[in-house]
């Protein structure tokens, strides 16, 4: 008997079952299909300016900062900012967002770097797939144009979020995502992202920059 | 270092931890910290005992029908491109692991925090084959220096204070100018930060564990603040993960609502700074990511608790709220246990995995207070269990003969409750003449274990049965008061 | 006018006092301030037969020793409209656990849960089901009140002392830090792992001392006990009551691990 077989048959003896009875397969079969909700939170669920704001004060709450931006054609002058501000050099480490395709990045002389990060990167640049005000949370799906690795090495995550993808919680976003990907498929990888990097392993003192991103700095786009 | 459990010398390792001033100073951050911080972002959220409640019965649902879900988390993987191995015991899932890592040509493994990989010992292992296993989330990283266990399932390093891991960096980082500062917790942030970060780009392999295995996707799910997780699951050619089968939930909305709970419960925070959902390898149009992902489904013992007494420990989802709250727990910290699960979910899971002949001080060492309980996520019933393994020893005979003998001594009178009434008068009337001038024992035969620290206060004399018996023959009015 | 008062004693609740094996052994006068509590309050007592709830042996493992000692108990106090005990453990025992020892049992289940389902703990029975909002009681000074575990947790006793103290004349009430953490009793606990216990214990105690009352209140005596008695190892000189004591206005008894002769004699 392969280890398999005999945990997969463990696990039916223990529980007094077959494995073939037909009213605990269609219980599970309808569990997959229909994904019930469960309880919904409260506090995300408000008319969408005010998931909008909810979710920039509780980002802000995990130490993100968040500027409006509003339109995309705003952000290549927003990064500039960002960057200026925290004494960065004008270079960045970018994806390739079929949304920001046509940004017009000649005004700011930001050195633009495409692709995957290296670990050399101090910013990077990624869109979101979507914002959760319940506890601003950004959902990041990996992919081509927006790849892993620029969520993670660059000491500064830059990310751009487009206001109609927040949702007020997360099962909103999961259908948004079904959506998108089709029932029980996924992207390689979907990243919540709440705030910047910390660890509290030294003696229960919270600090930032533990091996992700120091800074998270959201953009919010309101077009 | 968890490959020798020392859970048979729990007391001896109480006394050590007792006498550590070391630990005694780091365990105070347990107290206040973890404790607050839960109380204060629950407070926050109206519905977080409902969503105990819905978190419980998730995983009850998901237990009831563990094989189904686990077929179909198995097929969803495969789908995804992949790989699902099932191991029986903890020397399977090394094996496992430690080919697809020869099959990499692996060199160095990076890990994220996993403590599934502490209960197989697998650095060991990994160091037997010649492959050097580096820890990378910041308070495992200070333990593997240190070559200790670590203490707690979420904070591995809170035995330490920051002076003892300036020294270990001082004496392991000897590249690095000796003559730098670092008399700042932060600083010894950022030299980690360093040192891991060539170590991370270097890995031919990242093994992670998960906190949740979603059946309808054929998702793996890490819960970290560090970014760590992630760095070790995306860098590395191959990414493995190690979860034993009982962290299957049904879907993507229901492990939403298990999230809700579990990071409230174990630091405090709403949501964790990194939540991320891995399914199957990289596809063809990414640019990043393993090229491939293996899950090693491990049993070790789990299917055989389904269906008994000790079911309910299967809905843990390794949040640490328990011995954050545990005052056996704040004694002693996490080593004296003896082996990779401290406080209550310890004193529950080891006895499992080790047999209660070498783990049974874990269930017995506990007032049942029930504040564990009070603060699971998922209601797990920590105290009633710790009682099943105790009727368990009882059974076998594996109590101290001293302790049965004691309690049959006790139950011999209190069945005969007119002989009750009259030893225990006479003897109270003895002690409480004994006691009289100081009104405590300083010593008492048989209870050195409180005497030692304790006076015993002395009885009152007679007892209340045998004056209330005076009390209603000597008054009219059968005894009422007047 | 015997109408009345047949018709008066008629309503009254029957209350069967479960003293507890401490009390009855340690310190009776808890019993007797029990009683007159409860006869205040309008309950006509009664004292059946009684031994132990069966706890020590629950919690050792032997279940069979437990239910001997439970079957004894149900049968003795079955005939009572309540049962009252004044200790948390105690009344948890009978409630929260008695129907799980015996849910296998067709014949003793349902007594048990019978039982179960009018036991009560003293303070609490007096305020949620007697409904009593003050006590003719005084007391000079500050009091600090431990919580414990049993009565917290099991039976979610917080208030009710907190509210009947608050009735007493002359008593102030002041919050020691962490009241709601165990002191370390836990029953064999504190012998078998001594140490441990004692390091619980002395956490207690420190938060007792540091509240500044020069009295402690609570309203189980393995509790009382278990921190009397290294309050006295420690030396210092905060008086240990049962809560009953005090709410009964009987402080003339030495408080536990007190003398019981004067220092002068």
């Amino acid at each position: 008997m392969s280890a398999r077989e005999e945990i997969l048959s463990t696990i039916r003896r223990s529980l007094g079952v077959t494995g073939q009875e037909k009213p605990r397969l269609d219980t599970v079969t309808e569990r997959l299909a229909n994904a019930p909700r469960g309880l919904t939170v409260a506090r995300g669920q408000l008319p969408h300016e005010g998931q909008v704001a909810l979710f920039k004060e509780q980002a802000e709450a995990t130490l993100a900062s968040v500027v409006d931006v509003a339109s995309y054609q705003d952000v290549p002058a927003a990064v500039a900012d960002y960057l200026r501000q925290n004494n960065l050099p004008a270079q960045l480490r970018i994806g390739s967002d079929p949304r920001m395709a046509d940004l017009d990045w000649g005004k700011t002389a930001i050195e633009l770097s495409h692709g995957p990060s290296d670990g050399n990167d101090l910013a990077g640049l990624n869109h979101a797939f979507a914002g959760v005000a319940e506890t601003g949370t950004l959902v990041m799906t990996a992919s081509a144009e927006n790849p892993t690795t620029i969520n993670f090495l660059p000491d500064h995550a830059l990310v751009v979020v487009s206001a109609k993808d927040i949702t007020g919680d997360y099962e909103t976003m999961w259908s948004n995502l079904r959506a998108r990907y089709g029932k029980g498929q996924m992207p390689r990888v979907v990243n919540w992202v709440t705030g910047p990097s910390r660890s509290g392993d030294i003696e229960q003192v919270i600090l930032l920059g533990a091996h992700g991103p120091r800074r998270v700095h959201i953009m919010v786009v309101k077009d | 270092m968890s490959a020798h459990p020392t859970t048979k010398r729990f007391i001896a390792n109480a006394t050590e931890a007792l006498a550590d001033p070391q630990l005694q100073r780091a365990m105070t951050n347990v107290r206040s910290g973890f404790i607050d911080k839960r109380a204060a972002v629950a407070a926050k959220l109206p519905e977080f005992e409902a969503l105990r409640d819905s978190a419980r019965d998730i995983k009850n649902h998901a237990l009831a029908h563990l094989d189904l879900y686990l077929e179909q988390y198995e097929a969803n993987v495969t789908a995804a491109g992949g790989h699902v191995h099932w191991a029986r015991t903890a020397e399977e899932a090394r094996k496992i692991i430690l080919g697809i890592c020869h099959d990499a040509g692996a060199k160095t493994v990076t890990k994220g925090k996993s403590m599934i990989s502490e209960e197989i010992a697998l650095n060991a292992a990994l160091d037997a084959a010649g492959i050097v296993p580096v820890e990378t989330d910041l308070g495992e990283y200070i333990i593997q220096l240190r070559d200790e266990a670590p203490s707690h399932i979420i904070a591995p390093a809170v035995h330490l204070n920051a002076s003892q891991v300036e020294s270990d960096f001082r004496r392991v980082h000897t590249h690095l100018d000796a003559g730098r500062d670092l008399s700042e917790p932060v600083q010894l942030l950022t030299e980690a930060r360093q040192v891991l970060r060539s170590k991370f780009l270097a890995a031919d392999v990242g093994i992670t564990g998960a906190n949740f295995l979603v059946a309808e996707t054929g998702s793996s799910i890490i819960v970290t603040n560090e970014g760590n997780g992630d760095l070790t699951q995306t860098l590395p050619k191959t990414h493995i993960v190690i979860a034993s089968l009982e962290k299957i939930v049904p879907t993507l909305e229901d492990v939403s609502q298990i999230l809700r709970v579990l990071a409230r419960s174990a630091t405090g925070q709403e949501m964790s700074v990194y939540t991320t959902f891995s399914t199957g390898p990289r596809r063809a149009a990414d640019l990043d990511g393993p090229e491939n992902y293996h899950v090693v489904i491990l049993d070790n013992g789990r299917s055989s608790m389904l269906g008994t007494a000790f079911q309910d420990m299967l809905r843990c989802i390794r949040c640490g709220a328990c011995m954050n709250h545990c005052p056996v727990y704040h004694a002693v910290g996490g080593h004296a246990y003896g082996w990779v699960y401290p406080g209550p979910m310890g004193a529950v899971l080891t006895p499992t995995l080790l047999g209660v002949d070498k783990a049974g001080h874990l269930p017995n060492a506990s007032t049942f207070c029930g504040r564990c309980e009070s603060v699971c996520p998922v209601r797990i019933p920590l105290p009633k269990m710790m009682r099943h393994w105790r009727e368990a020893e009882f059974e076998r005979h594996l109590s101290p003969a001293t302790m049965r003998s004691g309690i049959k001594f006790w139950a011999f009178f209190a069945k005969r409750p007119a002989l009750y009434r009259f030893a225990t008068s006479l003897m109270m009337n003895v002690m409480g003449w004994l006691g009289r001038d100081k009104g405590r024992f300083s010593s008492v035969p048989l209870a050195s274990g409180w005497t030692d620290y304790r006076d015993f206060p002395a009885p009152q004399g007679g007892t209340f049965q045998s004056r209330y018996q005076a009390h209603r023959k000597s008054t009219p009015n059968n005894g009422r008061a007047a | 006018m015997r109408l009345a008062q047949d018709k008066a004693a008629s309503r009254a609740p029957r209350v069967g006092l479960f003293v507890t094996c401490l009390v009855d052994l340690m310190r009776p006068s808890i019993g007797f301030a029990a009683l007159k509590l409860l006869e205040q309050a309008g309950c006509k007592v009664e004292v059946p037969s009684q031994t132990c709830c069966g706890q020590p042996g629950y919690n050792s493992g032997d279940r069979a020793t437990a239910r001997d000692l439970a079957e004894q108990v149900i049968r003795s106090f079955s005939h009572c409209d309540y049962v009252v005990a004044p200790s948390g453990s105690c009344a948890g025992m009978i409630k929260a656990h008695y129907p799980e020892l015996f849910a296998d049992d067709p014949n003793l289940a349902p007594k048990a849960q019978a039982l179960a389902g009018k036991t009560h703990e003293l303070i609490s029975f007096l305020v949620d089901v007697m409904k009593v909002k003050s006590v003719d009681a005084s007391f000079d000074g500050a009091v600090t009140y431990h919580d414990s575990c049993s009565g917290l947790r099991e039976l979610k006793i917080k208030n009710q002392p907190r509210q009947l103290l608050g009735s007493v004349k002359g008593l102030t009430m002041v919050e020691m830090n962490e009241s709601e953490v165990c002191c370390g009793f836990g029953g064999t606990f504190a012998v078998k792992y001594g140490e441990i216990s004692n390091s619980i214990v002395e956490k207690k105690t420190g938060n007792i001392s540091e509240s500044g009352a020069p009295t402690l209140l609570a309203g189980d005596l393995g509790c009382l006990l278990n921190m009397a008695g290294k309050l006295a190892r420690e030396g210092k000189s905060i008086e240990v009551r049962h809560v009953a004591e005090v709410l009964a206005g009987m402080t003339d008894e030495p408080p536990i691990g007190a003398p019981r002769v004067s220092a002068q004699s």
